[in-house]
């Protein structure tokens, strides 16, 4: 597929790291200068910008925390005055209250070529008609991905959030050849084709790029089977841009280009906040190199990954990093096993017949853990023999055991009963705290 | 081509630059732009040898050259030319261009020197005019020149220019800016140190901003032209009385 900047994607690493150097060094500086938050911490630490001499020096850095954000709610992590800043973008605020976030024009312009950049290498061109079903708001998808199809020159359709139907008779009606949206709506669409009886002759759709949510393969299987389709992951994070911190290459599919000319990352262990070496999984760590509007030294993610950055056969130079599946904070130790929802999620799509939707309660009883997992298995298996029904089970509870060390009770259910979430760490219910209340 | 890493130079305990990186590709005109005292020059002369970097470290084509002396750094084809200009005032034209080129050997200046000196005239005819004319006689503009076509006559591969615009009139400036973009047809590099930031902006590629003694901004000059610090800091606009006097 197109490589949407040759020059820097496919540089020499000596080349690359002398630019994210100079850059480092151009942000500490003015991170220094006019980020009172920053300049707080480097005197704390005793640090000068000029005492960060090579990339490794960054771990000499504080980190920053999502609540370093909170408490600097709306704009006290901003570099420049808000006369500067020509956009405002905002996290959900689910978990808390929101993160805000700001781009001048040059972040703008910096953040289109990006997601320029993550289309192309999914496949998108020009002549591409990109459907974004993200929703458009405060978060940054939508806008994000709008910005970058524009800037590759393709059509840009702003569906926006809306339900299945809507987004089918648009892609139907408009030609969409491109989806770019969160994995969940790529599966209600799928399923929604089946449902209206909707032929896929009838659609152009060639490509999706998804994002903003983890899906494991087996989603993507299915995604790219229902709606025949090629799906790319992207990963993006609002804190340091929104989309075009990476996305996967179409010709391999395995793991997502960094665009390292703007992002400095660093695997660390979540426990100890030591620097893990290449290949290693851990936290994700990111520095932005260019942000003009907010620039964050250390950003703590606390999505779990690893960073391979042996060039690719695309042609690509830039550090790949795994697809993310987890959070540090997903993490559940049930009977002193650690274990993250995405591995179960796994574990029990290798199964036939399994539907990818499921629910894990965990609960305490007399100081020991009990699991509980239910699991929506197809409306044919269900009906169908019982004998089968009962090796699917048996199997099921053998394989999380066998897997994970997880002795688990076994549910299956009709499909759709529990249903698609927007995050793996949703599927679980830890009754084993309540009390307490932190959970 | 250039690369300099994380470099500190002082001048006695006066430190001038404070981990200084940048680069600079073949064919590229990188412009160093700031105020007086933010460490442009100073990146020069560490570049050229007349300001050894006390740490870090500058390579040159692969060759590390940090700390070489002036004369080393010339023959490898660095050409600076310096904020003063530094002519023979009793020389003539053509002499002091000869001058440019003294480090060449005798078989190699032989086989140049016209090609060289035909190239100068091309890009300043003005000082064709006046080859033989002393050169104290010449006006402010035509002594850039003359510090220009000195440099190009030692045949560098990278030109460092520091202040060309210093103290002349807008079409010497003119005169000067149009043909430096022209070196690079020759397949010279150039490093340019300015104050006049608007100027040095319109024909460089890229340019790093410095403000005392540490970069601050690194981007192409489109970006930063956007960049309303450096509209306000660097090119003259009214951004602060406008919005910050209320």
């Amino acid at each position: 597929m197109p490589i949407w900047n040759p020059r820097i994607e496919t540089m020499p690493r000596a080349e690359l790291e002398q630019l994210q150097l100079e850059r480092l060094q151009a942000v500490l500086n003015r991170t220094w200068e006019s980020v009172p938050f920053y300049r707080r911490r480097f005197e704390q630490l005793g640090l000068m910008p000029e005492h960060i001499r090579s990339l490794e020096d960054v771990r000499l850095l504080p980190f920053t925390v999502k609540e370093d954000l909170r408490t600097g709610y709306p704009y006290d992590l901003f570099a420049l005055p808000l006369r500067e800043v020509v956009r405002i973008h905002a996290s959900s605020g689910a978990t808390g209250s929101p993160t805000v976030v700001g781009y001048t024009k040059n972040d703008l312009r910096n953040w289109s070529e990006l997601v320029a950049r993550v289309l192309s290498a999914g496949g998108a061109t020009k002549d591409d008609v990109i459907q974004i079903s993200f929703s458009y708001g405060l978060l940054t998808d939508a806008f994000g991905f709008h910005q970058g199809a524009e800037e590759i020159g393709a059509s840009v359709i702003p569906v926006s959030a809306g339900a299945p139907e809507q987004q089918i008779n648009i892609m139907r009606d408009f030609r969409t050849t491109a989806l770019a949206g969160t994995p969940s709506d790529a599966l209600r669409i799928a399923e929604a084709l089946e449902e209206f009886g909707v032929a896929r002759s009838s659609l152009h759709l060639r490509w999706a790029m998804l994002g903003s949510a983890p899906w494991p393969e087996s989603v993507r299987s299915r995604i790219e089977s229902l709606l025949g389709v090629s799906a790319t992951d992207n990963y993006a994070i609002s804190e340091v841009m929104g989309p075009g911190v990476s996305g996967e290459c179409e010709e391999n599919k395995h793991g997502l280009h960094i665009n390292e000319d703007h992002f400095l990352c660093e695997i660390i262990d979540p426990d100890t906040g030591e620097v893990l070496p290449p290949g290693t999984t851990g936290e994700l760590v990111i520095t932005t190199l260019t942000k003009e509007a907010i620039p964050i030294l250390r950003y703590r993610t606390r999505d779990l990954t690893s960073v391979d950055p042996s060039p690719c056969s695309c042609g690509r130079t830039l550090a790949r990093m795994a697809r993310v599946f987890s959070r540090t904070d997903d993490m559940l130790i049930i009977g002193g096993v650690k274990l993250f929802p995405a591995q179960i999620e796994q574990t029990l799509s290798e199964v036939e017949g399994v539907e990818p939707h499921y629910r894990l309660i965990v609960d305490q009883v007399g100081g020991v853990d009990r699991v509980e997992v239910q699991v929506e298995v197809s409306g044919a298996l269900l009906a169908g023999d019982i004998g089968l029904l009962l090796r699917t089970q048996n199997l099921l509870r053998q394989k999380l055991q066998d897997e994970l060390g997880l002795s688990a009770e076994l549910k299956l259910v009709e499909s759709r009963t529990i249903g698609p979430v927007e995050h793996p760490s949703q599927r679980i219910v830890d009754r084993r705290r309540t009390e307490g209340g932190e959970r | 081509m250039l690369t300099v890493t994380s470099a500190d130079a002082y001048y006695g305990n006066v430190q001038a630059l404070k981990g200084v990186s940048l680069h600079v590709n073949e064919g590229e005109i990188v412009a160093l732009i700031g105020a007086n005292g933010a460490g442009k020059t100073s990146t020069l002369r560490t570049i050229s040898g007349l300001l050894a970097p006390q740490r870090g470290s500058i390579s040159f084509r692969g060759r590390a050259i940090g700390g070489l002396p002036p004369e080393r750094v010339v023959r490898l084809g660095i050409s600076q030319v310096p904020e003063n200009r530094r002519l023979f005032a009793s020389l003539t034209v053509r002499d002091n261009l000869l001058l440019g080129a003294y480090h060449l050997s005798w078989r190699e200046k032989r086989s140049s020197l016209t090609r060289e000196l035909g190239q100068v005239w091309e890009l300043f005819p003005v000082l064709k005019e006046r080859a033989h004319q002393l050169a104290g006689t010449l006006s402010g503009g035509e002594q850039q020149m003359l510090a220009i076509g000195r440099a190009l006559m030692s045949r560098p591969r990278l030109m460092l220019l520091d202040e060309p615009s210093l103290g002349l009139a807008p079409r010497a400036v003119r005169t000067i800016f149009d043909a430096i973009p022209r070196f690079r047809e020759r397949g010279l590099t150039v490093l340019l140190v300015e104050q006049n930031a608007r100027a040095a902006l319109r024909i460089a590629n890229r340019a790093y901003v410095l403000e005392t003694g540490r970069v601050v901004m690194e981007g192409s000059s489109q970006e930063l032209l956007d960049q309303r610090e450096v509209q306000r800091a660097y090119l003259g606009r009214g951004y602060r009385q406008v919005w910050e006097d209320e």
